[in-house]
Parts: C-alpha cells; sequence; structure tokens
C-alpha cells in the first residue's frame, strides 16, 4: 500500500513538473522543473528495486547533466529579454500532433498491453552481478557496448575540445 | 477494471499506470520539441523524452524479464549516451552565441555554414 501511494505522488509530481518544464516562461524555471522530472525518475527506479540505476541516474543526470543546462542557461541568457515562443500556429500544429501521438499511444497501452505478467518480488540486486554482467563476453553480458559507450566518450571529449578551442 | 483494482489492492503497481506516465511525459517532450524556439529547451524536451524511454526499458524489464538485465543494461548505456549527447549540444550551443548573439533556432543560426 505504501509503495502505491509513493508511485501515485512520484507520477503527480513527474506529469505535473514536465508540463510545466516545457510550457514555462522563464528558462531557468523550466531546467529546474527538469530536475524535478529527473529526480522523480530515480524515484520510479527505487520502486522498481533497481537501486545501482536509481543511483546512477541521480548522479549522472540530476547531478552532471543539470549543472550543465544550468551553466549554458547562465552563459546565454540575456537578463531583461524574456523567451520567446514559437507562432501561434506552429504551437498549435505542436499541441495537436502530441497529442495525437499521445491518443494512438494511449490507445495501445490501453487495449493491447497483456496483461500475463506476474509481478515477482526480488532481492536488491547485487553490484557484483552487474559488473559481471557488464564486463564479461558470454551470453547476456555486454562487453562490446561497453567498449563502444568507451568509444563514444571518447570521441565526445574530442569533438567538445574540438569545438570549444580558439580559432 | 476489477483485476486492476485488485492488483492495487494487491500491493502491485500495474504495468499501464507506469506506462501511461512515460508516454504522458513522451509526448509532453514532443511538444516542447516542436513548440519552442530555445535551443535549450530543445534540449530540455529532448532530455524529457529520453527519460520517458528509460523508463519504458526499466520497467518492461522489472515486469516481464525479472530474471535478466537486458533493459537495465540499455537503460545504463542511454544514460551515458544522454549524457555525452548533452554535453555537445551545449559546446556547441555556446559556440553559437558567441558567434551570433543568439540561441533561437529561427535567428541567425541558418547563417552559420560557411
Amino acid at each position: 500500500m505504501v509503495s502505491n501511494i509513493i508511485f501515485f505522488i512520484l507520477a503527480f509530481v513527474t506529469v505535473v513538473s514536465s508540463i510545466l518544464a516545457v510550457t514555462s516562461q522563464k528558462i531557468i524555471r523550466s531546467a529546474v522543473f527538469l530536475l524535478f522530472v529527473l529526480l522523480s525518475t530515480g524515484g520510479f527506479y527505487f520502486l522498481l528495486d533497481y537501486h545501482f540505476l536509481a543511483i546512477t541516474q541521480i548522479a549522472v543526470y540530476a547531478g552532471g547533466v543539470m549543472v550543465l543546462f544550468i551553466f549554458s542557461i547562465v552563459l546565454t541568457s540575456q537578463p531583461g529579454i524574456g523567451v520567446k515562443f514559437e507562432k501561434p500556429g506552429r504551437m498549435l500544429v505542436a499541441a495537436l500532433a502530441a497529442l495525437t501521438g499521445l491518443a494512438i499511444c494511449g490507445h495501445i497501452i490501453f487495449y493491447n498491453v497483456n496483461r500475463v505478467y506476474y509481478y515477482v518480488t526480488q532481492d536488491e540486486l547485487k553490484v557484483q552481478d552487474i559488473g559481471f554482467g557488464l564486463l564479461g563476453t558470454e551470453k547476456y553480458q555486454n562487453m562490446l557496448p561497453f567498449e563502444a559507450v568507451s568509444l563514444l566518450l571518447l570521441a565526445c571529449i574530442i569533438g567538445g575540445v574540438m569545438i570549444a578551442r580558439k580559432r | 477494471m476489477g483485476e486492476f483494482i485488485t492488483n492495487l489492492l494487491n500491493n502491485t503497481i500495474p504495468i499501464e499506470l507506469y506506462l501511461a506516465v512515460t508516454t504522458i511525459v513522451f509526448f509532453v517532450g514532443v511538444y516542447g520539441f516542436l513548440s519552442r524556439k530555445n535551443m535549450i529547451m530543445v534540449l530540455i524536451s529532448i532530455e524529457l523524452m529520453l527519460n520517458a524511454a528509460d523508463i519504458n526499458f526499466a520497467v518492461f524489464n522489472r515486469y516481464l524479464y525479472p530474471g535478466q538485465l537486458e533493459g537495465f543494461y540499455f537503460t545504463l548505456f542511454a544514460i551515458a549516451i544522454a549524457a555525452a549527447e548533452a554535453a555537445i549540444a551545449i559546446a556547441i550551443i555556446i559556440n553559437i552565441y558567441r558567434k551570433v548573439h543568439t540561441i533561437y533556432v529561427d535567428e541567425d543560426v541558418s547563417k552559420m555554414k560557411y
């Protein structure tokens, strides 16, 4: 019962602050509402018993990415000038597109999600198992994507240096 | 519907509720992506969409294949890729701001090519 209450609180916070994040006038407020969405996403992961994932989410997203966002907002926004919106016609088209997608996906979820799952309670996932799955080369182990992500991060560092250096 | 309420009283959150929340967040992100002009707002909308997709992976893994960890790893890699993408995008945005002194997608950004 407690987890249900926590779930509904998290769902309410997520939905409301995501809507406020894309509609608010000041951009720094959008960033703060995005922070709430990210933190409650971490809460969802806690609720699903994926504790390592929740900590990663909070450390990487709510820590690192949010600092980057606030940094860039402070660097690029001129004070006194409000954030411009799209033309009203374009906003209407955007809302229509989003509502259409929401209706289609909601219909699919409501009618087509099969209810033949069986929720098993599991113990806390051991970090050792996660590490073995991440660094093995057997079936169901993910060495290759791990290395691909490390290459991606290297490319990201080189790209960041290339973009940011003075010409 | 009866099964739904039984699940809810049984201390199990139905999978549809998670999917409903993530669908709403995803399409709010789509709306923000299409309706805002500030590049940082576009990036924030992308982050919303990525988060919704990540929760979906974790939820499907936890509910449908609880013994395995495939969706778990996919979420982990998606978080890493999203962090890299946000860093590079913000570097590009700050560089654009240095050159043309605006970060709206419709103003002088189309002149960036040389």
